[in-house]
Formats: C-alpha cells, structure tokens, sequence
C-alpha cells in the first residue's frame, strides 16, 4: 500500500537525456525496476539508460504507448513549468518535478492550471518520493531507507534522510517518505499528505519536518488537532536563523501569521504533535509516541 | 533581488504610475545643479532630499528631510550623504548612504497604502490597499485588518471589477477614482511584467491639487526570473550587499554571516538550519548559515573554508554532510586536501553520513590532518561548541 508510489507505478522521465535527467532515472530503475519510458522533445525514436528504456517526443504519446502514469521531471528551469503542464494535460496521475529555480510567475500559472485537471503535483525543489523496496521516484538515496510503518513529509532535502537514517537507527522503517519542496508556490502540501497518511493502514506514525515562513505548517497542526488520530512527531528548522532583512511589508501582512518556528513550534504543541526541540531527537520521539499509543 | 527608490520610481513611471520625480546624485558637488534641475523641471521651490538604501525606515533614522529653500536642500544633502544611516532593518553600525534622491516636495492631503505580493496559502497574487498610508502597516494589519481591502488574482491582467473594488472600497470618487483604477491596474501590469515578488507602494498621496501619486516605490525581483529581465538584473547594487555573501555567491554557496562563533558548512538548507539550532541548544552561537549544495568537493570545501574563516569571530567550525548523492569520501578527500592547503587554525569538527561514510571515515583518521571525528548529529555540535569555548 503505503501512499502514492509503489511496485506498480509506471514511471517516466521528462528531460532524461540531460546529465542530471539521465543519472537519476537510472537509480529510480535501478532501484524499483519501474522506470518505463522517458520524454525529451525532438528525440523520439532513441532510447536512453542503455537501451534499457524508450524515448518519446511528447508526454502523451509516452503515457498511450507505456502505460505510464507517474511523471519524475528533470526539465531546466526556464521549461520546467511547461513540462508539468503537458504531464497533466496527458492525464498523468502523479508529476513530480525535481527542477529548483522555476520562476513564481510561472508557478501560479501552473497552479490555476492543475485545477483543471486530475493530476497532483509533487514539488517543485524536492527531492521526490521513496517507497522502501518499491518505487523512488526522485533523488533521495534509497539505501538509507528501511521498509516499515512510518510516514515522512519534510519541507527539505538532506534534513530528511538525517530524520530517515535516525528512524533506521531506533529500528524504525518508513512506509513512504515524500519530500514536498520549500518553494513559495508547492503541488502538494503537508495536509494533503496527512490526509493519505492516515487512510493508509500501512503507516502507524507520521514525521512531519517544517522550516521558518509560510503557514503551512500551522494549517497543517490545526488539521491534525481535528482530523488525525495517528501520532505525529514534528520539527521546524530554522529557530536561529534571522528574520529576513525585509524590504517591504507586504510579505508579512498577508497571512498575518507569525512565521517564526517559535511561533509554529508552539501551536503545533497545541495542536498534539509531539514538537522536538533538537534535530537529533526526530527518532528516539518517533519510538516513544507510538510506546504511548500503544500503552 | 532589491532595488533602490529611485529605480523603483523609473520602472513605475514607465508603467504609467505617477511618481513624486527628482534627480540622483552621488557626491556633494552634483547638489547644486541638481537642486536647480529639480526646480526648472518640476517647478517647485522645495526640495525632499531622500537616502537612497535598501533597508525600510528610512524616515525615522534621518534619512529622509524637507528642505524648504534649495539653501537648506544643500545642507540636507551634506549631511545625509555619505552618512551612516541606522534603521531598524539595518544592521547596528547602519548602511552608508552612496547615493540621495533630490525630489520636489508634495503637498499631501491624504496618504494611502498599497502593495502586490504572492499569497502562498492560496498560490495568487494579492493586492493588498488601506486607507492608513504612510505608517506601519503592520501595526495596521494585527489592530485593524478590516482595513486592508484585499483582492486575489492569477492571470496576468488586473480584472477591471476588482480595479474597481480596491478604488472604491478606499473610498475615491470621480477624477481621483478614474486615477486610481487606472493606477492599480498599471502597478498590476507593471509587477506581473516584471516578475516582481513584491510591488509595494507606502504611501499612496492624494495631493492638494487632488491627483493620485506614489511617493514611495519599494520592489522585490524573483531571483529565479531575473534570467528573463537583464534590464532589472542591471539594476543590482552590490554596494547594499554583505560583501561576504556576494562573495560566496560567485561559487554558487548560500551564505549568510550571522553573529556567533561556531563556523558550520552543511549540504542542503534545511539541515544548516537545522545544524544551527542544534548548535544553539548544545550553549553554542552559530556564526554563519553555509550551504554548500550538492556537489560538496575539493573547490566547494576550500571556498567554504574560506569564506566561514574571514569572520574573525570564529572559533571552531563544524562540517556537517549527509551524502545522498554525494560520495561522502569524496567530500572526506576535499576536506583533507583543504585543510592542509589552508593550513587551518581553528579547530574542525567534521560529520560525514550516508553514502560511502565508513570508508570516508576512514580517510580522514588514515590521514593525518587535524580534525575532529564525530558520529550522530548531537555528538557533532557538543563537540563543536566545546572546541569553540575551549
């Protein structure tokens, strides 16, 4: 089960005859034997990774002849948010887009468009997603993963595989681990997740890694005070770095929120998460909320 | 990306938004002409002399003074340029003032607010307007938010009827009203055109005469777009920046100089953050936040050194990689090689973890090079915070 990817996606590569395109896609087949296909426009007819897999023109006609329905997005910046737009447009179900650097006017053109279609969208500026000894569909280093019954949803890169490594260490295992990305304008975010978390019968406890700005992380703890039942063990990066030298206003007017981890630390204490102080302690807190749930 | 005033007020003027106009200068021998040229324009017979930095507060810290004879523009001109200007949003030593805007004096009969930014909860743009221009606006948005109108839009033109909305609900009629629908719809044109991420304009006068101008222009650029608008990028002043970070952004490192001691090199943003507050609980003061970003090898590693130990502030530094992607002997290699090509003389904590981490631990105990060797992320920053108050 676990959420979103697993042994039976069917995965494409938008952009995997670039460098960074072609690497990675061979780890995702590597890995989970389900990269089927991969799309850059003008080299259709080739294959890539060895020979191992086909090589479209368009998005379409790669989901007609593979049956693909994820997207994994290497596409550089400047053609990143047309490449989302055209997964979506062929009914891609999942798009995952790696890309850091996409400009925000595009992405709100991106956003109002996917609401016309079926597809969700994961990033951009992340690291992907990872179903231990199923499917990575993105960048995060598969071996650091372990197999198991807890859900990961982070803001960020590395600071997922360091909570990743310490639920190995306490003996722990993940049933997906999903990196949202810390852009302004995200596909999916920290509640959409918590919403497939708790339906999955497969995930017992979620970690939930936020950073300083936005609000997410506050509309996520009032959420999770409501809806969630599942132990959830969060932490905010970022409590000592200085407020942003703002030029305007404007910014911090709009959601009238106070963005400071303090500030989110502290409903999301209220809210019943389980809010670690320390960076080190993501694990040992993990163990020990769900050694409650079950006393 | 920030820009000055002034520049601000060429881009809005180009749009079609009126503008309190005047002339910059650099040095205090350009006064005189300036004020003269000013006064033929503008016709006008006073002045506002106008400090040109990128902080906010401008006002408050002096930097900004009527003048109501050119003798008295001359010697506000002499004092504000080439000043240290201390705001609230500078740091304690304040930023020097290279630059000053002579502007023509505006008799103001009401002031107003408005401003275009993204609003990430709902993924648009939000105009935002008040009646209550010309001072903190967030005091404004925490006692009184009914009294910021605002209007979400996505598409890349301002819908006449939320025009509308804003010019009525700030409460304009006739002349004044025909201006301000005109004038928010320009801003809007203006902020989309240009990949801005904030278009603030704080305050919004009516003046005497009864005509709509921005007496203040404040922008911020999406740095991820500035490949689209070379014009904007041209407007860059490095001389606003912190030379260190303008420094470390030519060999593609985030650094930001922070107050503390404790230097750290980290891969990725939210582990450096992360490495900073762990760094604080354990009693110590991070000095800088570094991401070194993917490819952390020999350059990356030497260049970080570097920058982190031009702070003379620092005591010990601590290099915390988590190798996905990257190889961590690789990383192990870099560091040997440039702690002996730099001859560090501070003491270096070094946590390497995930790809390859044994092997590249021992590289580095097999190496000879004097560095400190730490395992879980806890043992690192102890270690670090102790070598830094030893």
């Amino acid at each position: 089960m676990a959420i979103l990817v697993n042994k039976l996606s069917k995965i494409i590569v938008q952009g995997i005859t670039g460098s960074e395109g072609s690497f990675h896609a061979g780890q995702c087949l590597e890995y989970g034997q389900n990269v089927v296909g991969g799309v850059t426009p003008g080299k259709g007819g080739q294959t890539a990774l060895d020979g191992r897999v086909p090589v479209f023109n368009t998005c379409i006609e790669a989901r007609q002849k593979t049956g693909a329905n994820v997207s994994l997005i290497f596409v550089p910046p400047a053609f990143a948010a047309d490449a989302i737009m055209e997964a979506a447009d062929a009914g891609i179900e999942l798009i995952v887009c790696i890309t850091e650097g996409i400009p925000v006017a595009d992405m709100v053109e991106v956003a109002a468009f996917l609401k016309t279609t079926n597809s969700r969208l994961i990033g951009p500026n992340c690291p992907g997603l990872l179903t231990p000894d199923e499917a990575k569909v993105g960048i995060m280093p598969g071996f650091i993963a372990k197999k198991g019954r807890i859900g990961v949803i982070s803001k960020s890169g590395t600071l997922t595989y360091e909570a990743v490594h310490q639920l190995v260490k306490v003996g722990l295992g993940q049933s997906t681990c999903v990196g949202i990305g810390g852009d302004p304008i995200i596909g999916t975010k920290m509640v959409d997740l918590l919403k497939l978390f708790e339906a999955d019968p497969e995930t017992d406890a979620i970690v939930m890694i936020g950073e300083i700005g936005g609000s997410m992380e506050i509309e996520a703890a009032r959420y999770i005070k409501e809806h969630i039942r599942k132990p959830v063990v969060g932490f905010i990066a970022g409590q000592t770095a200085p407020p942003g030298r703002r030029m305007g206003h404007a910014g911090a007017i709009v959601s009238g929120a106070d963005e400071s981890a303090a500030a989110k630390k502290k409903i999301m204490r209220e809210c019943g998460i389980h809010v670690v102080d320390s960076p080190a302690e993501i694990g040992v807190t993990v163990k020990s909320a769900l050694g409650v749930q079950v006393a | 990306m920030k820009i000055h005033e002034y520049q601000a007020k060429e881009i809005l003027k180009k749009y079609g938004v009126p503008i309190q106009d005047g002339v910059v200068i650099e040095s205090k021998s350009e006064g005189q002409a300036a004020i003269q040229k000013v006064a033929e324009q503008f016709n006008t017979s006073q002045f506002v002399i106008k400090a040109q930095i990128h902080a906010g507060g401008r006002g408050k810290g002096g930097g900004v003074k009527f003048s109501p004879t050119a003798e008295k523009a001359i010697e506000n001109i002499n004092q504000i340029l080439g000043m240290q200007l201390i705001t609230h949003q500078t740091t304690a030593e304040g930023q020097p003032v290279n630059k000053v805007m002579v502007a023509q004096a505006i008799d103001i009969a009401k002031e107003y607010y408005v401003a275009i930014t993204l609003d990430r909860s709902v993924g648009k743009n939000v105009i935002m307007a008040s009646t209550e221009g010309g001072v903190e606006i967030e005091e404004v948005a925490a006692h009184s938010p009914e009294k910021i109108i605002k209007v979400w839009v996505s598409g890349s033109q301002l819908p006449a009827y939320q025009a509308r909305k804003l010019a009525f609900g700030l409460g304009f009629e006739g002349e004044q009203f025909k201006q301000a629908v005109k004038l928010l719809t320009n801003l809007y044109r203006c902020y989309v055109e240009t990949d801005a991420s904030i278009a603030e304009i704080n305050p919004l006068v009516v003046t005497e005469q009864g005509n709509l101008l921005a007496l203040d222009g404040k922008f911020n650029f999406d740095d991820n777009a500035l490949y689209r608008h070379p014009e904007i990028k041209g407007m860059q002043d490095l001389a606003e920046e912190d030379p260190t970070e303008v420094e470390a952004a030519k060999f593609n490192l985030n650094y930001i100089k922070l107050e503390g001691n404790v230097g750290c090199m980290v891969n990725g943003a939210g582990l450096a953050m992360a490495t900073m507050d762990i760094i604080k609980l354990q009693g110590g003061q991070p000095a800088n936040f570094l991401d070194v970003g993917g490819g952390a090898n020999v350059e990356t590693v030497k260049n970080g050194f570097r920058i982190i130990l031009s702070d003379p502030n620092v005591k010990a530094v601590l290099i915390n990689i988590f190798g996905g992607i990257v190889r961590c002997d690789r990383v192990a290699n870099g560091i040997v090689q440039a702690v002996s090509e730099l001859g560090l003389s501070v003491p270096v904590v070094v946590r390497l973890e995930g790809t390859n981490a044994e092997l590249a631990r021992d590289l580095l105990a097999s190496s000879g090079v004097d560095i400190i060797p730490a395992g879980s992320l806890e043992d690192a920053a102890q270690k670090v915070v102790a070598a830094a108050t030893r």
